[in-house]
């Protein structure tokens, strides 16, 4: 506890530059992050990453120092070149993107190495610290960096404000943004540039291949919790910077960890609860939806087949065994008693002593199901011509899904039918 | 050329072979970039398997990274198909995840893992002469890594050859092979397996990024230059072994890394087909009035 509070109160300066500059990064690259996630342009930023490297290292050959802006524009011109590389591969060849993405990651990373190694082995004293663009050193953050993390931030979030409409229709809808007249080409330009801008200034706190998680794994995340960009933008953000203030708290508790993979750790963490925990689009969402809807299916399936039972006998209101629903009509016998259980709770089956029969509301509910089945019938034999033998199969789907409106639009249209394709009576409504 | 340059181009051209026949089939099933992912995401098998171990044993490396290789495709998959994560976010989300994981371990067990990333993202081809493998009875072999990559080799070479119908069929008509009764996912996975497999045996040698620029590069080349598998496959086997042995001179000439120097070559040569490929290439689709017919695979 005295470690959270030590921390928390920020009183090391060191601690104070690593938790800010973590916090300013990981939130502004998520922000952006978001935009490319969106456009299905994800990897890329993968591609700039690495191609940061050999921008780097022609800045220092051709200055011979380490003035910090100049790697930071060389980096920056060559993380623009890959990109122009992969548009221009895609769209003058017959390669496809993935491959011209690895193709460029690769070989300008290749150039890269070749030129650090080259530095490092011509005994240049200069040279030491290049290659905290390769790996990146959160924990050596001073003041200087501060300052420009805050002030690409600033610039990355109020682009992002000013520009917001613009970016969302690009992102979302380009033939449309094109049509009423946006510059679609600029606003690209200027999203790529901001990515750029991200990855570069990035890369010196948690290196080449982690950047790209930086980017991608918070605007992912977030996706899953909003349908609204704006909002996603915001929970990404705030994701962001707590896994950065988590990472460089991890790093103040155990020097000897790494600030830059933990702050990855925890946000993929993150991340993957959000794929499987989120409300509606999660996965365990998505999965209890299924089950639920089987199991209303189910339901209606069952009171179906007692009316149907009463029918051909002529007599409705008897009582049946589950034997004789299950030889009606096929269902597990486990989950037919766990249904009837809960139709009987809802009152809608009774249980004597012969077994199971409609009460007057199951009876009700049994018609309605009937009614839509045969009513769907009749609308594929009559609008539709196919054979009166062919429809049963496809009216036992769609009679748990019709809603009233449409049960009403089917009754006007076919009107008021009495009987369906097989001659059979249609329930009619009470 | 004296005998260490020997060994370092042999070694070279045994990984870029390995590299490029698998590469082939991934980028035509455009699955460039999980090839990628695999690079990485061996990682913290690599440093698992070293810690149970206790030593830096090749066998056992090659069977944690693997599974691990195996398990990064399975997540990607997963995120993809049952949670619904878009392709390329699942697949940035998961290797980056799995890096970290491995970069996470190594700095907890600093003390008793003898790896550091630079040696996994750019290794040290240069070594290679220098841990050479020697009987009981001083018979002197050569270096090990030339005897393990030539065993990956001809794993590699048996399972395209023995197999290459069903690869062939599951990379270019995933619904046709399904309807005669292939299973594209079995062969999804023994892809990767083999991916994961040459990834590891190679990246203490030339680390992950030649692992991909030797995966990309020159299938994506041949690829420009022939509309035929079977040619593609040996074509960019050449290229690969082409950029093996200059890259060793230019890293030569340069002092730099001699991976670094390989993938310099690999872009050389695609920039190169890129613009004078006779049937694809930016020279002859600015001459030709109707775009070539689409890829007819013999």
């Amino acid at each position: 506890m005295n470690a959270l509070w030590e921390f928390l109160s920020m009183s090391d300066a060191n601690v104070r530059y690593v938790t800010l500059g973590s916090v300013l990064l990981a939130a502004s690259s998520a922000v952006v992050g978001c935009f490319t996630v969106l456009r299905k342009r994800a990897l890329v930023g993968d591609a700039v990453a690495h191609a940061v490297l050999p921008g780097v290292c022609l800045a220092f050959l051709l200055s011979g120092e380490k003035n910090p802006l100049l790697l930071l524009l060389g980096s920056f011109v060559t993380g623009w070149l890959s990109l122009i590389a992969i548009d221009t591969i895609t769209s003058k060849s017959r390669i496809k993107e993935d491959t011209a993405i690895g193709l460029v990651l690769s070989v300008f990373f290749g150039v890269g190495i070749l030129f650090l190694t080259a530095i490092q082995h011509s005994g240049n004293e200069n040279q030491s610290g290049l290659d905290k663009f390769l790996f990146g050193s959160a924990a050596a953050l001073v003041g200087q960096d501060l300052i420009t993390f805050g002030a690409v931030a600033t610039l990355l979030l109020l682009s992002v404000l000013l520009l917001y409409k613009e970016f969302k229709l690009v992102s979302f809808d380009m033939a449309y943004a094109r049509t009423i007249g946006l510059p679609v080409r600029a606003l690209e330009l200027v999203l790529t540039t901001l990515t750029v801008l991200a990855v570069v200034v990035g890369i010196q706190s948690v290196g080449v291949v982690l950047m790209s998680a930086m980017l991608i794994t918070p605007a992912a995340a977030a996706r899953f919790w909003t349908d609204r960009l704006g909002v996603m933008v915001t929970i990404a953000a705030l994701m962001s910077a707590v896994c950065g203030a988590a990472g460089a708290f991890v790093s103040f508790t155990a020097p000897a960890m790494p600030t830059g993979p933990w702050i990855v750790m925890i946000l993929s963490l993150l991340a993957i609860l959000s794929f499987l925990l989120a409300p509606r689009r999660g996965l365990v969402a998505r999965l209890l939806l299924q089950r639920r809807v089987r199991r209303q299916m189910m339901r209606e399936n069952i009171l179906k087949t007692l009316f149907l039972l009463g029918e051909s006998k002529n007599e409705q209101g008897l009582s049946y065994t589950r034997k004789q629903i299950s030889e009606r009509r096929k269902m597990p016998l486990l989950t037919m008693q766990e249904s009837l259980r809960v139709l009987r709770s809802k009152g809608l089956v009774t249980h004597g002593s012969s077994g199971w029969s409609l009460t007057e509301a199951g009876m009700k509910e049994a018609q309605r199901v009937v009614r839509l089945h045969r009513l769907w019938e009749l609308y594929l034999t009559e609008y539709l011509q196919v054979a009166s033998d062919h429809v049963h199969e496809d009216a036992e789907s769609i009679e748990h899904v019709l809603t009233p409106e449409l049960e009403k639009r089917l009754e006007e249209l076919l009107n008021y039918p009495t009987a369906d394709p097989h001659q059979t009576v249609i329930p009619q409504q009470p | 050329m004296n005998l260490d340059a020997f060994w370092i181009i042999l070694t070279g051209s045994l990984v870029a072979v390995c590299c490029s026949l698998l590469g082939c089939f991934l980028i035509l099933r455009r699955m460039a970039m999980v090839g990628d992912a695999i690079s990485h995401a061996v990682l913290p098998g690599i440093v698992l398997a070293f810690l149970f171990s206790g030593t830096r044993e090749v066998w056992s490396m090659l069977l944690g990274a693997a599974a691990l290789g195996v398990a990064c495709t399975f997540l990607i998959e997963f995120f993809h198909k049952k949670a619904r994560v878009s392709a390329d976010a699942s697949i940035g989300v998961t290797f980056t995840w799995l890096f970290a994981l491995g970069i996470i371990l190594i700095s907890v067990y600093a003390g008793q893992v003898d790896l550091d990333q630079d040696c996994v993202l750019y290794g040290e081809i240069a070594y290679v002469p220098l841990d050479t493998w020697i009987t009981a009875a001083g018979l002197h072999l050569g270096p090990r890594t030339v005897w393990m990559m030539g065993g990956v080799l001809a794993l590699i070479l048996l399972f395209i050859l023995v197999f290459y119908k069903q690869l062939y069929l599951t990379s270019f008509d995933p619904a046709f092979a399904t309807a005669i009764g292939l299973s594209t996912t079995l062969w999804y996975y023994l892809l990767m397996g083999a991916v994961s497999l040459t990834t590891v045996a190679a990246f203490e040698s030339v680390g992950a990024i030649l692992v991909v620029a030797l995966m990309v590069g020159p299938p994506a080349t041949a690829y420009l230059l022939t509309d035929n598998l079977k040619v593609m496959l040996g074509l960019s086997s050449a290229c690969g072994i082409v950029a093996a042995a200059l890259g060793y001179y230019l890293a030569l000439w340069l002092n730099g890394s001699v991976a670094g120097a390989i993938s310099v070559i690999i872009g050389l040569q695609f920039s190169l087909a890129f613009v004078l490929s006779p049937t694809h290439g930016l020279v002859s689709r600015s001459r030709k009035v109707h775009p070539s017919p689409a890829v007819v695979p013999s």
